[in-house]
């Protein structure tokens, strides 16, 4: 699905990603830990081409193509998605209308027509209400006025929308209550699929508990430190990351 | 502007790609290719004459133009705006044209200029499908002369009256004579004055008693002509208990020197009626180094009588120098007025605008929403002025002033003046300034919109309370327009 070999970059002149190595394979989810800092944001950030980012070496490739050549909405379109740690708001443009345009521009990348309003509101109600929102959501400004939470919950139901075959979660769990942590957890074990992986980036074990990863990850001054199954997050709950820095 | 026209290159080895550029710059700037009757440059008081001979106007008419120029020569050009451009010649600019075909004048559409009508298609008014299809009756005022009126008989049917005002004149002297000079005197500013005394055509318009008008009215402005001024007059009658819906739009071709469109609209709002006025002002706003371009100096006003309502709702995306503050002089008790502005500046435009909410009644009522949007190296300012005068008892304004900011070289200013003289009044102001931020596009790129989709989308949405005021088909234009003119803005 995604190879990463040797990826360096830099933000503002300052080496963030110093040559970090991920292989993920088709229907894998692989959560990323890491101490505060760490690289994990950028990774996204580098992953889906935002300006500001420059990558110094390495490569990455998704599905066989070099991404980093794609501008982000190219890369976009080719089925990588980021979940924003930090959504931002636009006020006045209603998920609706953002979400059409989004779907809309996806599917002529995939040389379909756009879709129909009824079939594409018909989903956009039953994703809402996956996620557990109020339909009076899909009418409301992108992000505007909602809380972290409901941030979050929207980031996923665009992930629903989008039916990427790459997501990045940057931190979806942090900030959620227990039952929003629940409509997290199920909304991406609803979308596993043997053609779709995920990267979950987290600070608790506690959402790995639902959501069950094939390989857990530390990530620690830009470089993966350590692999492992599962049961590595359940370490790190115990450990903390001090120990790993001792025996790198 | 769904049909992007095919604008006239003089070199035919033009490339494509010259082609795209013209078509993506100014969507509505071709030139068409009328003979026309044009008066030579200059100003005098035989010009004026001249002007009011031509229309074949009664004496009273012909001195009321005359009185206004002679205003007009102790008057100077106000320099207070916030732009800065060369003061027009006004001995170097024609003061009348009019399509040759027109001269004497059309009995019906099928007598008009195929050509003029074509014209008006390529701006995406088909005349003969809205007589059918749209319900909405047009005045197209070309340069100097209306050239058409649609819907006349269903209108009448209804008692309203619609036509131009040269036509007004003659038929209905009696409102015209009554309610002319009577909201912007002809000496209120410079401008006023001068279109007092030169104005060519524009539209009319009287909704008797009690009678909601049928359709929405519309009038369409083009400039062609070179070096000629356009100085259209409209005058609104709502009369008591009365509704209308007018709709103005317009366009002018591009041209490398500026032209000058001075326009003055009048709206009466006798007791009970409402008036609703919305304009796409598309002027052509000079190239990217700010070469050409129209100047558009305006003096629209409104007077609303007892529990009358007045609206204007404007969005401005042209002209390379805009003047121009649409007016409400709340005049009887419990009048409202409203005031719900975008205005866009891109290059080199400059624009000084907004609005003044004069109260004067007891209760009397404004609102005043208006978002400016900077792109290049454009300045946009907003000038408003709120007066609750010494009777105004109970007024309420509430003013909302939003700034949107695209790049970095571009300015935006806020002029709020207000003046209460009675305790009672309340006056609420909120001034926002926001950037479309990396955050916002990066956000919109991650899920697949490309940054031109994501920068129109985001100003869309900034304007979204202003465009829920247009009416339907104008607000998915309005849009449209703004996505034009900001074209390249960002990347
Ligand atoms: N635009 C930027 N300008 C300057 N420094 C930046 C920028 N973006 C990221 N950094 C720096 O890069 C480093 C890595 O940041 P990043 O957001 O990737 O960390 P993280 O692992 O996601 O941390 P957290 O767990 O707190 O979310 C930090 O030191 C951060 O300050
Ligand atoms: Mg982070």
């Amino acid at each position: 699905m995604i190879s990463i070999s040797n990826l360096h970059a830099k933000v503002e002149d300052k080496p963030i990603l110093k040559g970090l190595n991920l292989d993920i394979k088709p229907g894998e989810i692989h959560a990323i830990m890491g101490p505060n800092g760490a690289g994990k944001s950028t990774l996204g950030n580098v992953l889906a081409g935002r300006d500001g980012y420059e990558v110094t070496a390495g490569s990455a490739t998704l599905n066989g193509k070099d991404i980093l050549a794609l501008e982000a909405e190219e890369r976009a379109r080719e089925g990588l998605f980021l979940a924003f740690q930090y959504p931002v708001e636009i006020p006045g443009v209603s998920n609706l209308e953002f979400l059409k345009a989004s779907v809309d521009a996806i599917r002529a990348h995939q040389g379909k027509e756009p879709l129909d309003s009824v079939s594409f509101l018909k989903k956009a109600r039953e994703k809402i209400k996956a996620v557990n929102l109020d339909q009076s959501f899909l009418k409301r400004g992108v992000n505007e006025g909602f809380s972290g939470g409901e941030k979050k919950r929207n980031e996923l139901m665009q992930m629903m929308m989008l039916e990427p075959s790459l997501c990045i979660l940057d931190e979806t769990d942090s900030g959620l209550d227990i039952d929003a942590l629940q409509v997290v957890a199920h909304g991406v074990n609803a979308m596993r699929d043997p053609n779709r992986s995920f990267i979950i980036v987290t600070h608790y074990q506690r959402l790995l508990d639902y959501i069950v990863p094939d390989y857990v990850h530390v990530l620690a001054d830009g470089k993966i430190v350590k692999s492992g199954g599962k049961e590595l997050a359940l370490e790190l709950e115990e450990k903390g990351y001090s120990w790993l820095e001792s025996e790198a | 502007m769904t049909d992007a026209p095919t604008p006239v290159l003089t070199d035919p080895e033009a490339n494509q790609e010259i082609h795209q550029r013209f078509k993506k710059e100014y969507a509505a700037g071709f030139i068409s290719d009328i003979e026309s009757d044009t008066l030579l440059p200059g100003l005098n008081e035989d010009v004026v004459r001249f002007i009011s001979a031509k229309k074949g106007e009664p004496e009273w008419m012909t001195e009321w133009r005359l009185k206004a120029y002679r205003s007009w020569l102790e008057m100077v050009e106000p320099d207070w705006a916030h732009v800065q451009y060369d003061k027009p010649d006004f001995q170097a600019l024609s003061y009348y044209s009019a399509p040759k075909s027109m001269a004497d004048g059309p009995k019906s559409l099928d007598e008009v200029d195929p050509e003029l009508l074509r014209t008006y298609e390529k701006l995406g008014i088909p005349l003969h499908e809205q007589l059918m299809l749209a319900g909405v009756a047009v005045d197209a005022v070309f340069d100097s002369v209306s050239v058409a009126t649609t819907f006349r008989d269903k209108l009448a049917e209804a008692g309203v009256i619609f036509m131009p005002i040269s036509e007004a004149v003659h038929k209905h002297p009696e409102l015209v004579k009554k309610y002319l000079g009577t909201v912007v005197p002809q000496r209120d500013n410079f401008y006023a004055a001068l279109n007092s005394a030169v104005f060519s055509d524009g539209s009319f318009v009287y909704i008797p008693k009690g009678v909601r008008c049928p359709m929405e009215l519309s009038t369409y402005f083009r400039i062609n002509e070179a070096k000629t001024g356009q100085f259209e007059r409209t005058l609104i009658i709502a009369d008591e208990g009365s509704h209308v819906s007018y709709l103005e739009g317009c366009t002018a071709p591009m041209r490398d020197e500026n032209q000058l469109h001075a326009a003055v609209v009048e709206l009466i709002a006798l007791d009970d009626a409402e008036i609703k006025y919305s304009t796409v002002q598309n002027w052509y706003p000079g190239d990217e180094e700010g070469k050409g371009g129209i100047y558009n100096f305006v003096t629209k006003r409104a007077v609303a009588h007892t529990n009358a309502k007045v609206s204007w709702t404007q969005v401005e995306t042209g002209s390379a120098v805009t003047w121009k503050y649409p007016s409400c002089i709340l005049k009887g008790d419990n009048a409202v007025g409203e005031f719900y502005s975008v205005a866009l500046t891109n290059n080199y435009q400059q624009a000084d605008t907004g609005t003044k909410m004069i109260h004067l009644g007891k209760n009397t009522r404004s609102t005043i929403i208006s978002k400016g949007i900077s792109a290049g190296k454009s300045q946009n300012a907003y000038r408003g002025l709120v007066r609750m005068n010494p009777n105004a008892a109970g007024a309420r304004n509430y003013t909302q002033c939003d700034s949107l900011l695209i790049g970095d070289q571009c300015g935006a200013h806020t002029f709020p003046y207000i003046e209460s003289k009675h305790p009672s009044a309340v006056i609420e102001h909120e001034a926002t300034t926001s950037t479309v931020s990396d955050d916002q596009l990066f956000l919109c790129r991650q899920r697949g919109i490309d940054t031109e989709k994501a920068v129109s989308m985001i100003v869309n949405g900034f304007c979204k309370e202003v465009f829920k005021e247009l009416p339907m088909e104008f607000a998915v234009e309005a849009g449209k327009l703004l996505e034009l003119s900001l074209e390249g803005s960002v990347g």
